[in-house]
């Protein structure tokens, strides 16, 4: 395995840049607590597939790119990432609701969250389907001379898609802007990965298409938002595409149905040990960037603001009938 | 410019016969010189010039950030086509046939149909689709199939079938600028048809049936190749006394309902075929 822990200095990483990344991943813990809540409550219907375990993922990822430029595309499991890019907790709930003030008009739910204005697009459902429609948007980039790249984010369970393999091809020989990065959390649905892949290390799965991979600790925000700079500014550089293995693990089932028996107590509570806002607080206090009081501050912070988008949500309008009819063409 | 484009492109002005094939080349090349956006991608379209030379000299033309050689991955560049739409060009996706677009069939049912849909209208999907359907000859199950039911049950696109070269460029021409998916329904066998065209700006407009007979008694319904059956149909109806009205449907999805119901009140009779 290519993964170190050793790969950055804290001390070269700027307090408020350690402040930035801890304040979303907390935002994302309390969100995903409330949309379980909620969903319990009936509030929430469909699918609702949760991010916790997996903050430093998205997090450290997408603190990497520069969302004036670049764009993000990402799987079903969508509400942490789409939080990472800046979308309002507000907007979110209401989709999760179904509300006509949700994020894509309540026609989108929990794996369809939208917002163009932040270059994320989506929330996507069919498992491998958007790996391709990043390398198109990278190519639209690159046409049009623009300066951004395409981070593209998919699951461990998508990564034997033909369409992974067909739009690595592609965007190699191509020399698309395009980031990969699958979040590998070890599970596909009740699946242990390593029962469905002939290899267990992902980052060699670029190798065929003279992409070379890096694997990295998506427990630690601060590795994974050093490596994916580094792959990023190397994108820029030289306009062709990256891709990268971000090992983490979710904490609750595939979804909101699944008990997640497949796996034991022991190997949740030894992530749990490891929790990537745990580890960050830590690195943060014994380097003097943080106090617990500073700490509790900004976790009763995202709480209010998590309250406040389900009172949003709860207050929201039901989209009338007939509006099913209404955005199918342009 | 190499000499199949100018052979298109010698008269500006009136109507000149050309073929089917030559008619889409010419939607496609006018449309890429009046929109930078618009590229092509698929199979053979490049260097080779077309599996069936509906590309031959575009290559040469615009070059090979505009008109680009894919590997056989019908999901893959079918996806990157609508990926490209989505960040902002006008591609046409070339299938070099209907069959393969089975293994595009989620991107296009999912992806190019649904974004508009699920994103609450934030995007657009501008991306034409399009190849030949329907069978040639000789070639066996797998390379014959006439796949637009399929495609005209999708909400989200919109689908045409031109039956002459001047539909077949004035159709293609409104896809492109259509910002909507649209799949365009060629045939392979219909290629080398002639038929005059009107030269330079050409647009047909989507759910807008020709009624290319009028007549009583009987209304004949139908589009894309299996025109050629019906004319000839209309002719052995007339040897037996029968006035038939035809209409040709140009476009699937959307239908031009009022004319077919308009023509299906008067002659109360209705056939059709496709």
């Amino acid at each position: 395995m290519n993964m170190d822990k050793t790969d950055y200095d804290i001390t070269s990483i700027r307090k408020d840049t350690a402040t930035s990344l801890l304040r979303k991943m907390l935002l994302i813990r309390r969100f995903e607590e409330r949309s379980a809540q909620m969903y319990g409550l009936r509030k929430i219907g469909g699918f609702c597939h949760l991010y916790i375990g997996q903050e430093a993922s998205g997090v450290g990822a997408t603190t990497a790119l520069n969302l004036a430029a670049d764009y993000v595309y990402t799987a079903y499991r969508d509400h942490g990432i789409a939080l990472a890019c800046g979308m309002e907790p507000d907007r979110l709930m209401a989709e999760l609701y179904g509300k006509r003030e949700g994020c894509s008009k309540g026609k989108g739910g929990s794996m369809h969250f939208f917002d163009v204005s932040r270059h994320f697009m989506g929330g996507n459902g069919i498992v491998g389907a958007h790996i391709p429609l990043a390398a198109g948007h990278a190519l639209a980039l690159r046409n049009r001379g623009e300066d951004g790249i395409v981070a593209c984010f998919f699951g461990d369970g998508a990564i034997h898609q033909g369409s992974f393999h067909e739009s690595l091809n592609m965007a190699a020989i191509w020399h698309l802007p395009v980031l990969y990065m699958c979040e590998n959390n070890q599970y596909g649905m009740g699946t242990d990965f390593r029962r469905v892949s002939a290899v267990d290390d992902f980052s060699v799965m670029g190798t065929s298409y003279g992409i070379k991979g890096r694997q990295v600790d998506g427990m630690d925000v601060l590795a994974v938002y050093t490596a994916v700079s580094a792959e990023v500014n190397r994108i820029r550089k030289e306009g062709s595409p990256g891709f990268m293995e971000i090992k983490t693990y979710r904490y609750k089932g595939h979804s909101m149905s699944d008990p997640a028996r497949y796996r034991t107590k022991e190997e949740v509570e030894a992530y749990r040990r490891q929790d990537p806002i745990l580890l960050l607080k830590v690195q943060m206090i014994q380097n003097g960037m943080l106090d617990d009081a500073a700490y509790e501050k900004m976790d009763t912070e995202v709480k209010n603001i998590c309250r406040a988008a389900v009172e949003y949500a709860e207050s929201g309008t039901e989209p009338e009938p007939q509006e099913l009819y209404q955005d199918v063409y342009a | 410019m190499n000499r199949v484009l100018q052979k298109v492109h010698q008269s500006e002005a009136g109507m000149m016969e050309t073929t089917y094939r030559e008619a889409v080349r010419a939607a496609i090349d006018e449309e890429m010189q009046r929109d930078d956006r618009v590229i092509l991608l698929g199979e053979e379209v490049a260097q080779y010039n077309g599996a069936y030379k509906v590309s031959q000299g575009l290559f040469e033309k615009y070059g090979d950030t505009r008109v680009i050689d894919t590997p056989i991955t019908e999901e893959g560049f079918t996806g990157i086509g609508i990926g490209a739409a989505l960040g902002g060009l006008r591609p046409v996706v070339e299938w070099m046939t209907f069959n393969f677009s089975l293994q595009a069939l989620d991107q296009v049912y999912n992806n190019a149909a649904k974004m508009r849909y699920m994103s609450g209208g934030q995007l657009s999907v501008p991306v034409v689709l399009r190849g030949p359907n329907g069978p040639a000859e000789y070639l066996g199950s797998q390379h014959s199939q006439a796949l637009q039911s399929i495609y005209a049950h999708c909400p989200g696109l919109k689908v045409v079938a031109p039956s002459t070269p001047a539909d077949a460029k004035g159709l293609l021409k409104t896809a492109i600028r259509d910002d909507n998916p649209v799949v365009v329904l060629e045939a392979e066998l219909m290629y080398a048809w002639k038929g005059d065209v009107p030269a330079g700006e050409h647009l047909v407009p989507f759910g807008k049936a020709a009624t290319i007979r009028q007549g009583e008694g009987v209304t004949l319904v139908s589009y894309s190749k299996p025109m050629a059956v019906v004319k000839k149909a209309v002719e052995a109806l007339l040897a037996e006394g029968i006035d038939a009205e035809v209409i040709d449907l140009r476009s699937i999805r959307p239908l031009d309902r009022e004319t077919l119901f308009t023509s299906v009140k008067k002659n109360q009779s209705l056939r059709s075929g496709g």
